[in-house]
């Protein structure tokens, strides 16, 4: 167990320290939730949303998961580059747990999605978003496990796949549909009845909503089931992602 | 002195979308410390294949092995704590500088920081890369690459070190260099070296023993002497003319394997 927290936060750091090099990135990571922002978050200000909150405390959350989704979607792409340098074996080869490859990259990924959240949250705080601390802090931490189990499911694919015109299709195909269908720009309140019927298939849609609900102040019942489902989401994708990389260490 | 690797049957077999390649069938070696083996095939022999197993990054379809003390199967952990691997391609990441590569992988071997930090230093001094410490791998050369994919393997002073086509890609200086080095490696710190190569020079020169791998067996072994004599009609036979008689096929060039149909 020590060997595996230990061996988590070696390949952490080397990952972090890789962002830190490459602080554009991360802020071009950010340049499309901010797009939105700006230039979309104004044109909800007097609209009604259907929702309890105002236009920003509805935006920000959704803007929040889609972030998550998207930066964690494309996480394994970084893995696919590395593996055709010969990087992953190179790595495989020393006693290194097999898990911590996995788990020192998610590690990353959260810190780096945690900066850009902030970042996000400031800017919406600056145009008129409000809301206590405690709901933006659970808020984080929804997205946080939301985006750990969506990339654990993109190092997987990663793993698996040989190019990246295998992978990029396949995260396109999945990505787009859910990010529609789980209400991240406008509530599926707004939907006609079909619409929030297929969206309820859709486990981010639950997590948007617990989000929005965390900002606003509301602790209850929706939140509740957006955290169960993204706890279910994460145990299910860290599971296939272990299997993944355990195996590949045969 | 127990043997660095012994071998049985071991064997691999691909399966991909239509068709079914035996790349590895049933190789039976024995690796004495101390030697450097000289493992030599035709294009697509089985020899990355062979050592992809042995380095405990492909699992076997069948066969056993005991690599540096350690069973293949049940203790891979144990065999990677004391080997060494230089792929065919490398596998340092372009972006990142030698520096935090060398140091890295200090820390996975479980060297503490300042540990690390030395042998950093250590590495980079042996193998002629102090002054490139600071540049991002991408911004070395094919020969300064080479050594630096050999400093990583080195970290942890494996007793057994795995070269895949070590100087492929190399000048002839370069090439002269890393011969002195393996020989180095052998003399200083009795390290076993097991490596694979196309040129059939540089098996002569540095392997003690020589493996010929064709299609997937193993078609005959014993000392460059003993090939040429055997193979190749008389001692003054050159190995070329050894190989192509086991193999069938010129050195070095490219040759399309027909796969085992299903
Ligand atoms: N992952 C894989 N999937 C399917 N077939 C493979 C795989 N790896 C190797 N092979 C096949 O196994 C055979 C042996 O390949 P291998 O790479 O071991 O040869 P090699 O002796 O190292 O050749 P070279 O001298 O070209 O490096 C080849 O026919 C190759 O196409
Ligand atoms: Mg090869």
């Amino acid at each position: 167990m020590s060997h595996l927290l230990t061996d988590t936060g070696i390949i952490a750091g080397r990952y972090v320290r890789q962002t830190l090099a490459s602080r554009l990135g991360v802020l071009f990571g950010l340049l499309q939730p901010l797009l939105f922002l700006v230039f979309f978050g104004p044109l909800l200000r007097d609209i009604d949303l259907g929702g309890a909150g105002d236009s920003w405390q509805t935006l920000v959350p959704g803007l929040l998961v889609q972030l998550g989704l998207f930066s964690s979607a494309f996480a394994g792409f970084t893995l696919l580059i590395e593996k055709q340098h010969g990087v992953v074996e190179r790595l495989r080869v020393t006693p290194v747990s097999r898990l911590a490859l996995l788990l020192g990259r998610l590690v990353r990924d959260v810190l780096q999605l945690f900066a850009q959240s902030l970042l996000l949250v400031l800017v919406g705080v600056a145009f008129g978003l409000r809301s206590p601390v405690a709901g933006v802090a659970i808020g984080f931490v929804l997205v946080g496990v939301l985006a750990a189990s969506l990339a654990s499911l993109s190092y997987a694919l990663a793993m698996r796949v040989t190019s990246p015109q295998e992978f990029a299709p396949v995260i396109n195909s999945l990505n787009l549909p859910a990010v529609l269908l789980s209400g991240i720009l406008l509530p599926m309140a707004l939907a006609p009845d079909w619409l929030d019927a297929v969206s309820h298939f859709v486990p981010f849609r639950y997590v948007v909503d617990a989000v929005r609900d965390a900002f606003m102040g509301h602790y209850g019942g929706t939140l509740a089931l957006g955290a169960l489902v993204a706890l279910a989401l994460a145990a299910a994708s860290l599971g296939l992602g272990t299997r993944v990389f355990r195996k590949a260490g045969a | 002195m127990p043997a660095a690797i012994r071998t049985a049957g071991l064997t691999r077999t691909f399966h991909t979308k239509n068709r079914t390649v035996e790349a590895v069938r049933g190789i039976d070696l024995t690796v004495e410390q101390g030697e450097i083996l000289g493992f030599l095939g035709p294009n697509g022999a089985g020899k990355t294949t062979t050592l992809r197993m042995l380095t405990t990054l492909l699992a076997p379809t069948s066969g056993a092995a005991t690599v540096a003390g350690h069973d293949l199967i049940a203790d891979p952990r144990g065999v990677r704590k004391r080997i060494g691997y230089v792929a065919q391609a490398g596998g340092v990441d372009p972006v990142v500088s030698v520096r935090e590569e060398l140091t890295t992988q200090a820390r996975l071997y479980r060297l503490t920081k300042p540990e690390a930090a030395r042998r950093t230093e250590e590495l980079a001094q042996d193998l002629d890369l102090t002054d490139l410490l600071e540049r991002p791998c991408r911004a070395l050369s094919g020969g300064q690459r080479r050594r630096l994919d050999i400093a990583m393997a080195l970290t942890h002073e494996p007793s057994l070190l795995f070269l895949d086509e070590p100087t492929t890609g190399l000048d002839p200086g370069s090439r002269a260099d890393l011969w002195q080095l393996v020989r180095r490696l052998r003399e200083q710190r009795g390290m076993t070296v097991f490596l694979t190569t196309h040129y059939l020079d540089e098996a002569d020169a540095l392997a003690d023993r020589l493996v010929v791998v064709d299609d997937g067996r193993v078609a005959a072994q014993g000392t460059s002497a003993q090939l040429k004599e055997e193979y190749g009609g008389s001692a003054r036979a050159g190995l070329q003319d050894a190989f192509l008689a086991l193999t069938g096929r010129e050195a070095k060039r490219e040759t399309e394997r027909a796969p085992v149909a299903v």
